[in-house]
């Protein structure tokens, strides 16, 4: 992230208004747009061990190595040998850019005991160094640090004045960068009023302490002909160089995804659509001491891993061990994923440094790990580590870090008091995108955990409240029950549970005595209708019966007819017989008795 | 070229000027005068163009113009400014001052 970023910014910046010299200070350039005023001296002040030298060694080494502006530097009080040991820590080869002619240093002496002052005197010495210095090798940037000493080390004030006013306009006709350092005054910006020379630009360092925990911050006083940040800025110095944090460097131009990954939860992962959490997103779970907060993030990393991911835990009040301990008792195993290197514990103390240290920490284990999520557990210890508007400015600028790297990350906070209470303390809910709330509710003489769904910003997700169960299989999410006395959780909702279980199978056993029942009425009714087919069988028996009687009597009739027809010797021939009687009745009968 | 006379050792003197300024030849002039008087026949005195040689500068730790640099008898001193305050000077440079001398 060094160099990188602030090498981005100044070549729009510097088209318009005055020409600049980036410092490629990771942040700084941003804050300035572009660097220090080009061919302009610049005055940087602050208390002994704030970092001013340091910050204008990296000018100088920057200046050298990425924009081939070699530099002179001339110390009043630290020997060159120290110099260069001091800051090859920060893996500056000083010795190396002075080989390549690239960098002087020059260290100025000065003794007042071995100094008799006789007269009028200037400091011509001093500009006949300086300008062999730089043409010696070129020189674009000058340091000069700290020129104050020379105010302990010559008496005459008034010579002292007009000479150093002569050196900083000799340094603009000379057209080189120039960093003027500067001690800290009471009640003025250096302790004899160097801004009084230097008025292009002043930038302040500053190393507060805050309850023994000292936060390093930046603040650019003035910057004649050129717009930049105002705010202090913390900024910290570790082994990679300075790094000067600006809330603005990300900006708020992060791309967005629509990618979703699973909260490592499938109860809350229903809750947010049935698919989780925006990749890239952030997420903040918040609740009292003992609400499962820490189970929650630990269930994510678990999700994250297993889809192969890294993931980067930031445990900032348990040590790693007991973490992975206590979360095996929920059924989540994150020492596989340790050993599988998809699962790095960082654990520090909050206190331990103060928050600039702990946000370059972070900055740098991302950058080195690159992890697909982050979580920080929790997020409110850090208070411990600074005052609230401080963390707040960590938080926002960890966030922008993240988002900017599509890295999703889950913050947890510790919250006081009952739910009204449940604006964290480190007020960092308006940055997130996702809020789940926690919190432990009394009744009954029982505390429940609860789970809500706060927020979730562009998706649409569940409004209910859930009850929040760890079991040793993992996290589960309950309904809770609403009834007449509100809601019901924890032993109360395990009673309803039963009392329903109890309703159903009341109504079941109710089902099926009716369905018995009603076979059994249905047997009977068909036996009713097999009986009355029988009888409607037997009468149709009957009735065929009756009628073939008939017939048989009918041909014995008739047979009788003939036989008696033939003892009288009668030709059987109805027409005979019976025109005499009925001439119109006579012929169908005649008819009939054909067919038969 | 220097000579030891009794209790007195020599004096090898540098004096750091830049170019032909007011300062500069008031300074040569004040040192030259001073040391015939205190100092006649055991001094030696460089005169240092820090124009004509930059490099001197840094390398003697020049910083105020003119400086006068005892170089020996040891320790080194130095003495800056255009040497007008002779009593100052002399006190700079160590050298025993017999009473009397001064008035002259």
């Amino acid at each position: 992230m060094h160099g990188t970023e602030a090498q981005k910014a100044p070549v729009s910046q510097a088209t318009r208004g005055i020409a600049k010299a980036p410092t490629g200070i990771a942040g700084l350039d941003e804050l300035t747009g572009g660097g220090l005023p080009a061919g302009r001296p610049t005055l940087i002040c602050g208390a002994a061990g704030c970092g001013k030298t340091l910050f204008a060694l990296t000018f100088l080494h920057n200046g050298a190595v990425k924009f081939d502006e070699p530099g002179v530097f001339m110390t009043f009080e630290e020997r060159p040998h120290d110099l260069v040991k001091n800051v090859s820590s920060l893996h500056y080869d000083l010795e190396r850019l002075i080989a390549e002619k690239k960098l002087a240093i020059d260290h100025v002496r000065i003794e007042r005991t071995e100094i008799e002052e006789t007269g009028e005197y200037d400091l011509e010495g001093l500009f006949i160094r300086l300008g062999f210095a730089i043409d010696s090798i070129g020189a674009k940037r000058v340091v000069l640090d700290t020129i104050e000493a020379l105010f302990s080390g010559l008496t005459n004030q008034a010579i002292l004045r007009s000479e150093l006013r002569r050196l900083f306009e000799w340094l603009k006709d000379r057209g080189v960068t120039a960093i003027i350092t500067g001690e800290r005054g009471e009640g003025q910006l250096t302790r004899h009023g160097l801004e009084e020379y230097v008025s292009d630009c002043v930038i302040l360092l500053d190393n507060r302490v805050h309850d023994h925990i000292t936060t390093r911050r930046l603040r650019v006083v003035k910057y004649r002909g050129s717009t930049h940040g105002t705010n202090e800025y913390p900024f910290l110095i570790d082994e990679q160089g300075i790094s000067v944090m600006p809330v603005t460097s990300a900006g708020l131009d992060h791309a967005a995804s629509q990618e979703r990954i699973s909260s490592g939860i499938a109860d809350l992962d229903a809750m947010l659509e049935g698919t989780g959490f925006y990749r890239g997103s952030t997420v903040l779970v918040s609740g009292m001491a003992g609400s499962g907060k820490t189970s929650i993030v630990a269930a994510f990393a678990d999700a994250v891993c297993a889809r192969g991911e890294r993931c980067v835990y930031f445990a900032l009040e348990e040590s790693p061990a007991q973490i992975i301990r206590n979360m095996r008792s929920i059924g989540i195993e994150l020492q596989r994923w340790v050993d599988k290197k998809l699962l790095r514990f960082m654990a520090h103390r909050p206190s331990l440094f103060g928050l600039e240290t702990h946000l370059a920490a972070m900055h740098r284990e991302v950058a080195a790990f690159a992890p697909a999520a982050v979580v920080v557990d929790p997020v409110s210890s850090l208070l411990t580590a600074g005052v609230g508007g401080d963390v707040h400015a960590m938080v926002l600028r960890l966030i922008d870090f993240l988002k900017a790297r599509g890295v999703t990350a889950l913050f947890t906070s510790l919250t006081h008091g009952s739910l009204e209470h449940a604006a964290t303390d480190v007020q960092v809910s308006s940055l997130m995108d996702t809020w789940l709330l926690l919190y432990n509710r009394e009744s009954n003489g029982e505390h429940n955990r609860q789970l809500y769904l706060l927020k979730s910003r562009g998706m649409p997700h569940s409004n209910q409240v859930r009850e929040f169960v760890m079991t040793d299989g993992g996290i589960q999410l309950r309904q809770v029950y609403v009834g007449p006395e509100g809601v019901v959780t924890g032993s109360a909702r395990l009673a309803q549970e039963a009392r329903e279980r109890e309703q159903t199978l009341a109504r079941q056993q109710e089902v099926e005595r009716r369905a018995g029942e009603f076979a059994r009425r249905r047997r009977q009714i068909e036996a009713q209708m097999e009986e009355l087919q029988a009888q409607l069988a037997d009468e149709q028996r009957e009735i065929e019966r009756l009628a073939s009687d008939g017939t048989a009597r009918e041909s014995l009739i008739s047979d009788e007819r003939v036989r008696m027809a033939h003892s009288r010797k009668v030709v059987y021939g109805g027409a005979e017989e019976y025109a005499s009687t009925s001439d119109k009745a006579g012929r169908p009968k005649q008819a009939k008795r054909r067919q038969k | 070229m220097s000579t030891v006379q009794g209790y007195s050792e020599s004096y090898t003197l540098r004096l750091y000027v830049a170019g032909q300024t007011p300062k500069s030849i008031a300074a040569i002039a004040n040192l030259k005068r001073l040391c015939e008087s205190h100092l006649a026949g055991r001094y030696r005195i460089d005169i240092v163009d820090l124009m004509q040689d930059p490099s001197q500068a840094q390398r003697d730790q020049i910083v105020a113009i003119p400086t006068l640099i005892r170089r020996l008898p040891e320790p080194i001193k130095r003495i800056i400014g255009d040497l007008s305050n002779t009593e100052r000077v002399l006190v700079g440079l160590g050298v025993d001052v017999l009473p009397g001398r001064i008035a002259q």
